[in-house]
């Protein structure tokens, strides 16, 4: 402003403030994001890369390089091709298991949710959007437990159908295994994927669907021909929110997995905390995150091929 | 308006209500096979519901459409002879150009070849041969809107609806569009069903307009009859320019009734089926381009009144002069030919003088009051 009211001949050069690039303003905004990113994740990460080279001595840990966490951890995915997968191995690929069959059971849960939200609510989406937050008024750790209640051995279900006399022992196969962990993250992370897939369904013009029925489509065809193709960007988003963090989660397992229900996410808390060998939950979990890369990475490539191909959605 | 043999549609009192409110009301006319037929109106009139309720996208309150012979009842779009290019020509983003053709075909039992050929000869019939390939957002407007034209008329449809389908295109592609669509139909005989609020668009293009306001159809003609016989103050109004004289019929003599629009100012109007009796209020309606300004008394065979020009303005190829004629009435306008230099015209100069306005007694339109 005093640069205009001084009526120079080219007010913007003199300017000082003009004169600070484009990049540096941008960096002052993202500057507190930037810190925890990097104090709070990118540190950690390269911490964890390097312990991973480590050795485990009794209380101190051998800071020379060495191989033999990965070594182990090779030997052990080897035994897959020999006389059966070794412990980690078998962890990981259940633990990729249970995420896919989670993470589907929440898309197919959560996409019809969010289409009647999309498509047959007329006012007052935002009641429907801010009911569907509720489930997070209450704590991760309360929600799975109150899945333990749930299908407990003396929980709602046994005792449920006990009363009404349809089983006279309590059943056991409801609680502690990987079934129970599966439909608990699927409870647990369903509203997750609700909110993506909404917002790709709600984007859609109304005209295209419109256009699908005048050229012959019936509702099912349309469907899945105009409706489903339209959503995919929100479905694939909605996909990879809930396998990511689902694969190394810690607490469901803990609290409704038992013995046969556990996943990698425990192994490696039992190398750090009980097991006291760091480096090799620290090589554990960058394995896990290999594992995770890789899988995202083929399920983008098998599903994003058309897609690429065709710009913009 | 009785349903002839050859009407591809008929509309038997359709009406269509949201709420209180009547977008639709009672709209009774045939359309007839293979013509060009235009729904004008302004915005709200209830065009395009109109359009949609044929189409089968509305479902209407009340009344019957018949599609060639057919009750369509509450049959859904998909199973309607109709095909429709939408406004915002609705090219769907996650197919190509030659997908986005082909996609009513999928609907049909046809193998193949004969979609790809069928596809290749609307690319060609559009002119959009070699970019078949192409996404939506890799087109044009005018290339759009050839893609959804083609999308529908590959479906062969007995009837093409058309919602403002050029209202998105610059002013030049629009014209290019108009004869384009002109000359297609032409090849194809398919019934065009056009909605605009453009009345030169529908001018035009059509073989016959219905002129719809606050939901009611006002009136159904060609553009000639439209423009040279509204039958009412609203349609003569609305298409193109009109000079309105309120007034009062003094006498009926023969096929002209004699009108008088001032204080001793008498104006005679031809009579073409109105019923009109001696005494009653009437409204004279002339164009401003049927109007001529002359500095002498014309001959008295023509309608003459005296005036004072207040403003005229130079556009080239002709002349707005607007005059004072009464005090309490409204300026008329007249817009001249400029046939000879500007230099040599009896008006030239621009300064406000007297002269006289006439016109010939058959440019005159009687309206009821």
């Amino acid at each position: 402003m005093t640069a205009l009211a001084s009526g120079a001949t080219s007010p913007t050069s003199q300017d000082p403030t003009r004169r600070r690039p484009e990049w540096l303003a941008g960096l002052w905004l993202i500057a507190p994001t930037l810190a925890i990113v990097i104090g709070m994740m990118l540190v950690p990460l390269c911490a964890i890369v390097i312990v991973s080279f480590w050795t485990q001595t009794g209380f101190d840990l051998d800071t020379s390089f060495t191989l033999a966490n990965y070594g182990l951890l090779v030997d052990d995915a080897l035994k897959c091709f020999s006389d059966g997968c070794g412990l980690y191995s078998t962890l990981i690929i259940k633990s990729l298991w249970i995420s896919f069959v989670a993470t589907s059971a929440v898309v197919l849960l959560a996409y019809p949710m969010a289409y009647f939200m999309a498509f047959r609510i007329q006012r007052g989406k935002l009641v429907w959007i801010i009911l569907l937050t509720v489930p997070f008024w209450t704590s991760y750790l309360l929600r799975v437990f109150a899945w333990k209640v749930i299908l407990g051995f003396n929980g709602v279900i046994n005792s449920g159908l006990k009363s009404l006399g349809l089983i006279e022992k309590p059943l056991e196969f409801l609680l502690y295994n990987p079934a129970s962990v599966t439909i608990t993250l699927a409870h647990a992370w369903a509203a997750y994927a609700v909110l993506p897939i909404y917002v790709s369904l709600e984007k859609i013009d109304r005209s295209y669907l419109e256009a699908a029925t005048d050229l012959g489509d019936s509702r099912w065809k349309r469907f899945w021909r105009v409706t489903f193709p339209l959503s995919l960007p929100g479905t694939i988003a909605a996909i990879l929110l809930v396998f990511i963090p689902t694969v190394g989660d810690y607490i469901t397992p803990t609290l409704v997995g038992g013995p046969s229900g556990i996943m990698i996410g425990n192994s490696i808390a039992t190398q750090f905390i009980k097991a006291n060998n760091a480096p090799l939950g620290a090589a554990l979990s960058c394995l896990m995150m290999l594992a995770i890369t890789l899988a995202v990475c083929l399920f983008l490539a098998v599903i994003g091929k058309k897609r690429l191909k065709g710009a913009d959605i | 308006m009785a349903s002839s043999d050859n009407a591809m549609i008929t509309l038997s009192a359709v009406t269509k209500r949201f709420g209180a409110f009547t977008a639709v009301d009672a709209a009774t006319f045939d359309i007839a096979a293979g013509e060009f037929f235009s729904l004008l109106g302004p915005s709200g009139c209830g065009k395009t519901t109109l359009l949609r309720m044929i189409g089968g996208f509305e479902q209407q309150t009340s009344g019957e459409i018949l599609i060639d012979g057919e009750a369509m009842g509450t049959r859904p779009p998909n199973h309607r002879p109709t095909n429709m290019v939408f406004q915002s020509y609705a090219i769907f983003p996650h197919l190509d150009v030659a997908e986005n053709i082909a996609y009513g075909l999928a609907n049909r039992p046809v193998d193949k070849a004969t979609v790809a050929r069928k596809v290749d000869a609307a690319l060609e019939m559009v002119r959009l041969s070699g970019l078949g390939k192409r996404r939506a957002n890799q087109l044009s407007g005018g290339q759009r809107q050839r893609v959804a034209l083609a999308r529908a008329i590959v479906c062969e449809p007995k009837v093409l609806l058309l919602d403002e389908p050029l209202g998105a295109l610059d002013k030049k592609l629009r014209e290019e569009m108009q004869i384009e669509l002109r000359q297609l139909q032409k090849s194809l005989g398919i019934t065009f069903i056009f909605v605009t609020h453009d009345q030169e668009e529908a001018l035009s293009l059509s073989d016959r307009i219905a002129v719809m306001a606050r939901g009611k159809v006002l009136q159904i003609d060609s553009a000639t009859a439209l423009y040279e016989r509204p039958n009412c103050r609203e349609v003569a109004g609305f298409i193109g320019n009109m000079n309105f004289f309120e007034g009062r019929v003094v006498a009926v003599e023969g096929d002209q009734a004699v009108m008088e629009i001032g204080p001793d100012i008498r104006v005679r109007v031809p009579l073409t089926g109105q019923s009109v009796t001696a005494g009653g209020n009437a409204i004279l309606a002339v164009r401003p381009e049927k109007i001529d300004a002359v500095v002498d008394r014309p001959a008295p065979s023509r309608n003459a009144i005296r005036a004072t020009t207040r403003a005229s303005s130079y556009l080239g190829d002709r002349s707005l002069i607007l005059a004072d004629w009464h005090q309490e009435a409204a300026p008329v306008s007249v817009s001249l030919q400029n046939r000879h230099a500007a230099a040599e015209s009896p008006l030239a100069g621009g300064a406000a003088r007297e002269i006289w306005l006439t016109w010939p007694v058959e440019a005159g339109v009687l309206l009821s009051d």
